[in-house]
């Protein structure tokens, strides 16, 4: 079993120097979040990811949830006294508002103490993040009473919660569910469905779930217009706040996936049994896709959180393999004597992608998360929306990018292994398994690509992707000396990034949109590279400064990170724009039929 | 009733340790952690005080650093923290760490010491008990399990052979060893609370320790030299023929395992 251990003193580098932790720092609300808080709360936070989650990962995989065959769902070992302690120790709770009985942290650092829960296991942490959805739609849209009744538990995660949408005929296209709710006598609503996919949809580490199901009323318009938003809890509560009735909610069965064995992904059907589950609108009627939209953010970002903290995992391991494995003979090395695997070019090549990548991604993702903090404390109401914008662009990027380059690197983890990596025994392939559903779930990369390319270009007319680049540009044109060809090819990238963005936002305006479409995920790609070189450029540039209280040798990792990634990702980041730019019919000019 | 615990900040032990050149002795940066071993005296310090309606005073000696080592002691929900931080110090030896940590103590008027049985950069693993001489404490060491039962202490020692159960009057010290009770982990509001807590730095000169009685000069003891332990050398391999295990058992009886 490999070990994990939180990258600590990266997290807190890439927070204060990186994206930008000192502006959020001027707001009254958290000029407590300091360097000894970060130290202190991350240093704990590790222990606890690495002693008491960490090594669940792989019983998780193993053995994992299991579904009973009368509805119940039975955890792997261990899980239920971890999540207890997870509880106790207070860490879900830290990055809610303290309005609502948080801990206060900005979202920038719990999206850091939420990657060392990823990290040490995946599968485990979407329980709490899933929870972390209900209490963001609750808290924005519930009544005063809905809240009093369950935010409380939710915040603290003693109670779970899930989100409920996705339908057999429904996935992509939401607006296609048709899940019904019929109003009661008594204010309530009924409702009466299957719905599948359904993250801890049922378990056993709580003793209340609450469900927020996504559901049609009577005479609602079609599609995502007529969507609205109920709580349906697994046990009714009292008004005193005591459990009651066991609501007809049933989880028929689990799913049997490629990873992230221990969370199970629930058939659930409502209103089995009779007359409907019992249901509490959230809001207005048909408002229910609008209240998605408002805790989106957050959702998408934590996915793309699952890319990066399962990269860094597999990092961990496959480095520490490729210190130990010794094979073949290093150019000039000694005959007859093996050198360990991280003495070859090309092992050491693959080792600098994945670390240089997490490094790239970590940037960006907080730097998304900031913004998101940002855009809701900032008093100036147009830098607000300045950040709103900011993080509206980033937001399909980190999900996306993220999680697809989690992929890919966590494949790069069982290269460095290679026969032993893709023998399970090893614990390198989990990584690659768990982290595979990144992509799809919570909107695909391929519909986060659509958004990206058609709703975020034109956002204000364009000028919040040209302000974008306008920082990338303006922070490249600030490094100098040795990190010059750093900024060389930053600008290169930027460049070519923009032109695509430009082209695009063109061809929307004459109605251009399968061209557009055609080209959204390499565009994807391009802008996440970039921003994760700016991110990488902002890295190495406080680096140089030589800020207190960092290792040398730390600092100038970050400069060489930083380098690699300029010769290695950023030019390709150039060759992607003819695949953007070249148009939808050459993807059309094979018939349908001869797919067939 | 009013427990005081050492407890002691160290280098973290998953980077390599750097010895100064000169003196041999350890270089100690700002960030310093909390010793791991200290986490179980603190714990049972913690379940003690909760019983009897009493507090946790934290004591201490080394560099103040940031104090970060401390905080994470006081994060586990000790009540305050004095660290005696004093240049003079440096190079102290076992006997007189023994003697500051006692001085501190008294001033606290406690009815109890906990200690670790020895500290994981040190290992000398005779503090506690020179503490115990110093101020005319009944020692109880090694212990695996205490409790607090009539106004005095049970203890459960751990021996080569098994356990000895000893009972003592208070005020007492007690060393607990690794192991003796699953240590809590901070929560999140204790961390919080942390930054809050009362940490005293008084110096020698506020305890009344003469400064030529401490430090490299006051030790009565020297380092003259260091040595890098020797490489782990390649271990043995035994091939099963279907009796490998009995020079598995040879083995451990040899180590004294079984
Ligand atoms: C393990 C797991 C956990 C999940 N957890 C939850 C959960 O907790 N709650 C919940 O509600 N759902 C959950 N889901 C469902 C998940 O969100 C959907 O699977 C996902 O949205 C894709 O929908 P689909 O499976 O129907 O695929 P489809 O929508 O059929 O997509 C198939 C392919 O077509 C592409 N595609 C579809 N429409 C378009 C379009 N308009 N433009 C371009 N490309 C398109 C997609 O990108 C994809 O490549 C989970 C799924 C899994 C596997």
């Amino acid at each position: 079993m490999s070990e994990y251990r939180a990258p600590i003193t990266d997290m807190r580098f890439t927070l204060e120097h990186v994206a930008g932790l000192e502006t959020l720092r001027t707001l009254p609300r958290f000029a407590h979040v300091d360097g000894d808080l970060l130290t202190g709360v991350f240093d704990e936070a590790g222990r606890f990811a690495s002693e008491v989650i960490a090594p669940l990962a792989q019983v998780g995989d193993t053995i994992g949830s299991v579904h009973n065959g009368d509805g119940t769902v039975a955890t792997p070992p261990g899980y239920k006294e971890a999540y207890q302690r997870f509880v106790e120790a207070g860490w879900p709770a830290a990055g809610f508002p303290e309005e609502i009985g948080g801990g206060g942290l900005p979202w920038g650092v719990a999206s850091a103490l939420q990657e060392m829960i990823i990290a040490a296991d995946m599968g485990f942490s979407l329980c709490p993040m899933l929870t972390y959805g209900t209490v963001d739609m609750l808290s924005l849209h519930g009544s005063e009473e809905q809240k009093a009744t369950y935010l409380g538990k939710l915040v603290t995660s003693e109670w779970s919660g899930t989100m409920v949408l996705t339908e057999a005929q429904a996935g992509s296209d939401v607006g296609a569910l048709t899940t019904k709710a019929v109003p009661a006598d008594d204010g309530t609503w009924r409702l009466t469905g299957t719905k599948i996919f359904i993250t801890w949809g049922e378990h056993d580490l709580t003793e209340n779930i609450i469900h927020i199901v996504l559901a049609r009323t009577p005479g609602a318009p079609p599609g995502t217009k007529g969507i609205s938003c109920f709580i349906v809890p697994k046990y009714l509560v009292n008004p005193d706040g005591s459990l009651g009735a066991r609501n007809d909610v049933t989880c028929l069965s689990i799913e049997h996936k490629l990873g992230i064995h221990s969370s199970p992904t629930c058939v659930l059907s409502f209103g089995d049994a009779g007359e409907g589950a019992v249901g509490y609108l959230i809001g207005e009627e048909n408002e229910g896709m609008r209240y998605m939209f408002t805790m989106m953010n957050e959702a998408r970002l934590s996915v793309g959180n699952e890319g990066l903290a399962v990269s860094e995992r597999a990092f961990q391991q496959a480095a520490s393999y490729a210190l130990e494995r010794k094979q073949g003979r290093t150019v000039g090395g000694e005959r007859g004597e093996q050198a360990p695997i991280i003495r070859h070019p090309d092992v050491r090549r693959m080792l600098m992608l994945m670390r240089a990548n997490i490094a790239a991604m970590r940037g960006v993702l907080y730097r998304n998360a900031l913004a998101i903090d940002l855009s809701r404390h900032l008093e100036d109401e147009e830098r607000r929306t300045q950040e709103e914008d900011l993080a509206a662009i980033l937001t399909p990027i980190s999900k996306a990018w993220a999680s697809d380059l989690g992929t890919e690197l966590t494949s790069l983890g069982i290269q460095i292994h290679g026969g032993s990596g893709y023998v399970e025994e090893t614990g390198a392939a989990q990584w690659w398994r768990d982290s595979r559903i990144a992509a799809i779930y919570e909107g695909t990369n391929g519909i986060q690509a659509q958004d990206l390319a058609m709703r975020r270009i034109p956002l204000g007319g364009g000028v919040a992707m040209h302000r974008l680049f306008e920082m990338v540009l303006g922070d490249a044109a600030s490094l100098e000396g040795d990190l010059k060809p750093i900024a060389d090819r930053l600008t290169e990238a930027t460049e070519a990034s923009a032109a695509v963005a430009m082209t695009f936002g063109q061809w929307l305006l004459e109605g251009r949109y399968n061209d557009v479409l055609a080209g959204a995920t390499p565009f994807l790609k391009m802008m996440g590279d970039t921003l994760g070189g700016w991110m990488l450029a902002r890295g190495a540039r406080a680096a140089t400064a030589e800020p207190a209280g960092y290792d040398p040798a730390f600092l100038a990792d970050r400069i060489a990170l930083a380098a690699f990634y300029a010769e290695h990702v950023l030019p390709t980041v150039i060759g992607l724009k003819g695949s953007c730019l070249a148009g939808a019919e050459g993807m059309f000019a094979i018939e349908e039929s001869r797919f067939g | 009733m009013k427990i005081a615990v050492c407890v002691k900040q160290i280098p973290d032990p998953a980077t390599p340790y750097q010895l100064d050149p000169e003196t041999h002795l350890v270089m100690r940066p700002a960030e310093q952690v909390l010793d791991d071993t200290d986490r179980y005296g603190i714990e049972v310090a913690l379940q003690l005080a909760a019983a009897t309606d009493g507090t946790v005073v934290l004591v201490s000696m080394g560099p103040a650093g940031n104090l970060q080592g401390i905080r994470q002691a006081l994060a586990m929900g000790a009540d305050q923290a004095v660290v005696v931080s004093d240049p003079l110090l440096q190079g102290s030896g076992a006997l007189v760490t023994a003697r500051v940590l006692a001085a501190a103590i008294v001033r606290e008027a406690v009815d109890l010491v906990i200690a670790g049985t020895e500290s994981t950069d040190g290992y000398t693993g005779i503090v506690p008990q020179q503490i115990a001489e110093i101020l005319g404490l009944p020692a109880l060491t090694f212990a695996r399990k205490v409790e607090h039962i009539d106004g005095k202490l049970r203890v459960e020692r751990q021996t080569a052979s098994g356990y000895d159960v000893v009972t003592s009057p208070l005020p007492a010290l007690v060393s607990v060893t690794s192991g003796a009770v699953e240590p809590r982990y901070p929560t999140f509001k204790g961390i919080m609370q942390a930054k809050q807590k009362p940490v005293d730095q008084p110096t020698c000169a506020d305890l009344g320790i003469d400064p030529g009685s401490v430090g490299l000069g006051g030790s009565g003891q020297s380092i003259t030299a260091v040595r890098p332990a020797p490489a782990r050398t390649a271990g043995t391999k035994i091939h099963d023929e279907g009796e490998a295990y009995l020079e598995i058992v040879k083995l451990l009886e040899q180590a004294k395992v079984i």
